[in-house]
């Protein structure tokens, strides 16, 4: 009886290979058709024309000196925090606590900003500050490493669960340190002398950021390329079988990893505690350690495609945020339009992946 | 002393939201599809049954009186409808497009939380009302309607009968999510496809088919917490925010139930204890800051669980095997 099943409308194969050109069309494919629907909503919401609405998104994040350097500080935290978390998920293994890594740097640098000036020059006080932050981040991404490692624990959920520790911590310093007045903040630490305020290179505060985004990113590319411990990472990644086989010590990759990821991640923290916040706050991280996991996996963990990835999110984001208060809406419509364009390209993977033949074009003589 | 009879409704009603989350999250991690998009799922339910109630109370005139039942019926349906839609899409994307389950868990998170902000905010604006704040008291009168009887029956009654309806739905939809996994064959089924997709289809059951409806139901329970919160708890207010890292600890109880709906329904009420712990200490203390650890201790003992299970390695307390795993059937 089952055979003259009816042959299936569309069949799906797995493509061999794509080159790389034609896997990019059809991610750019992807993303203007969300920037089109992303339109068409935004002009239902707001009754705008939607050319004015992408006009206003690009002055919303270029619109002058100002706002472009803020862009590109977004942008260079956002592809920080993405390079972090990449050596993990190049090894498979899911660290979403970015967040709390960062928080942790930044609360350990925010620690060394508040206790150690006048005890050691402003100089060697920053560096203790960049140490501190990447010690405290890499501890906080150590931990799950090991109960990885160590038990197989679930590194999806022991991370998101360190982030929330994290956060109480932070919010338990920050009312610890603003004492009786216990309004909840601490605010900017030392506005009157700057010590421990990371220099501004050339007289732009945002330049800073810039500058070591591009240096880790390169680094990073160096390092999955040609190094032996990036040839670790992706062997682990592909299967931890293997790399037992060949005799690679997979524990120790795992703990190596996860403190590397960590450490870059507390060094964000500190960048933005001695560099753009001069505070530590719960919030400093803003759920970009999230969005860091989605830039990550679109770029396809390619440094430098992160560029690309991080620019779209922070373009939209910035932009649309900008049309909200123009229309005087609530900016959460960016997290919408964010969310919208990420469901395009997470859909458009499949297509990458595989292929799809219809029953038709087949025409099967048998 | 913690006043134990005002102090177990307080921790109920906060417990109920976490209920909703967690029970569907299980029955969703049972098929094998780990879902981060829980958090956005609830604040899509809380805010397509606000926008549900919003609608129909626009359309009664101020001094007439609203249908109950269509009170009641309006928003749970927006609210189903709001949180199956993101299920399907999830399951659109994760199953039958194979993609990542975490990315696109993240994704729904991000959009969620900004579409339910964003209505919550805009709403009034929308239809060109000059009044800025959503408040929903006219429907959410019914939601939070307790037992006539309950206040004649002391502690028992303020312990037992004070809430909503949708609290007793929800432990009603708990113990019946964890009859139908352990007891039924479709459960049985489930959870082989949470466990092995590969045995499963080979012995021929439709893995596709229990992904989507297992997680589209955890979606729409899932969902239904967002609305007891607002409608219920809330008294029908929507604030952005408010409902602020429920959905993750929603999640952080699927761990620390070991995948257990029932063990949920007393563990939510604990962890809605420790959530609002705080609230019972003294008000003079010297140490605000004690306030904030004590937040922490649901995710440290989740955490604790979580090791803990790992570290014993039995068998029927591990995730279920597939979990977060795309399942291709041509891929071996």
């Amino acid at each position: 009886m089952n055979q003259n099943k009816k042959e299936p409308l569309f069949r799906i194969t797995k493509r061999t290979d794509i080159p790389p050109h034609k896997s990019w069309i059809i991610r750019g494919v992807a993303i203007v058709i969300a920037l089109l629907v992303c339109a068409i909503i935004t002009t239902l919401l707001t009754k705008a024309n939607p050319i004015e609405v992408y006009s206003s998104i690009i002055t919303g994040a270029f619109g002058t000196t100002r706002k472009t350097w803020i862009t590109l500080q977004n942008l260079s935290i956002l592809l920080l925090i993405s390079l972090a978390l990449t050596p993990a998920f190049r090894m498979r293994f899911w660290n979403i606590g970015g967040e709390g890594q960062i928080l942790m740097g930044g609360l350990a640098t925010a620690a060394c900003m508040k206790f150690l000036p006048g005890v050691v020059p402003n100089g060697l006080l920053i560096l203790i500050m960049l140490l501190a932050g990447i010690i405290a981040g890499g501890i906080w991404g150590l931990i799950p490493g090991v109960l990885k490692a160590k038990w197989n624990t679930n590194e999806t959920l022991s991370t998101l669960m360190m982030n929330y520790i994290a956060t109480q911590i932070v919010a338990a310093f920050i009312l610890y340190w603003s004492g009786k007045q216990s309004s909840g903040k601490i605010g900017v630490i030392n506005p009157d002398d700057n010590l421990g305020w990371l220099p501004k290179i050339g007289g732009i505060a945002q330049l800073l950021p810039v500058i070591i985004a591009i240096i880790i990113t390169i680094v990073s590319y160096i390092y999955y390329n040609y190094t032996k411990q990036g040839y670790e990472i992706a062997v682990v990644g592909e299967s931890d079988r293997t790399a037992k086989y060949v005799g690679m010590n997979v524990k120790k990759v795992i703990i190596r990893t996860m403190f590397i990821s960590g450490a870059l991640c507390g060094l964000v923290g500190f960048l933005l505690v001695g560099g753009v916040n001069h505070t530590v706050t719960t919030t400093i991280a803003g759920g970009q350690g999230f969005t860091a996991v989605m830039v990550s996996w679109l770029a396809k963990f390619n440094p430098f495609a992160m560029i690309f990835s991080s620019f779209l999110i922070i373009f939209m984001g910035q932009g649309a945020g900008e049309i909200a208060t123009a229309m005087g809406l609530d900016s959460s419509i960016s997290d919408i339009l964010t969310g919208i364009i990420l469901f395009f390209v997470i859909a458009c993977e499949f297509f990458i992946s595989y292929k799809v033949t219809f029953k038709n074009n087949k025409k099967e003589e048998a | 002393m913690i006043d134990l009879v005002s102090f177990i409704p307080s921790a109920i009603q906060q417990g109920i939201p976490l209920l909703y989350g967690s029970t569907g999250e299980i029955l969703t991690e049972k098929s094998g599809n780990l879902n981060l998009g829980i958090p956005g799922v609830m604040y899509v339910g809380a805010i397509s049954g606000v926008i549900g109630s919003f609608l129909y109370e626009n359309s009664v005139p101020r001094g007439e009186a609203l249908n109950p039942l269509l009170a009641v019926l309006i928003p749970i349906l927006c609210s189903l409808i709001g949180s199956l839609i993101m299920g399907l899409i999830f399951c659109l994307l994760t199953v039958t497009l194979r993609a990542n389950q975490n990315v696109t868990g993240l994704a729904m998170t991000t959009f969620g939380i900004g579409f339910g902000n964003f209505f919550g905010s805009s709403l009034n604006k929308l239809v060109g009302n000059d009044i800025a704040a959503i408040e929903m008291s006219r429907t959410s009168s019914y939601f939070s309607a307790k037992l006539p009887f309950g206040d004649s029956l002391g502690w028992f009654g303020k312990i037992f009968l004070s809430y909503g309806f949708l609290a007793y739905a929800g432990v009603i939809i708990a113990i019946a999510i964890a009859i139908v996994i352990k007891k039924t064959r479709v459960g049985l089924h489930l959870r082989a496809v949470g466990e092995s997709p590969q045995t499963a289809d080979a012995a021929g059951i439709s893995v596709t088919k229990f992904k989507y409806v297992s997680t589209c139901l955890g979606c729409m329970i899932a969902g239904l917490g967002g609305l007891y919160y607002v409608m219920d708890y809330m008294n029908g207010v929507w604030s952005n925010d408010a409902f602020g890292d429920r959905g993750w600890l929603a999640i952080a109880l699927v761990i620390f139930t070991i995948w257990k709906t029932d063990i949920g329904i007393l563990a939510s009420f604990l962890f809605g204890g420790l959530y609002i712990l705080h609230t019972q200490l003294p008000s003079g203390i010297e140490h605000k800051e004690l306030v904030e650890l004590y937040k922490m201790i649901p995710y440290v003992v989740t955490l604790v669980v979580l090791i803990i299970t790992s570290m014993r390695n039995k068998k029927e307390n591990q995730p279920p095997e597939s979990l977060g795993l795309p399942y291709f059937r041509e891929e071996r």
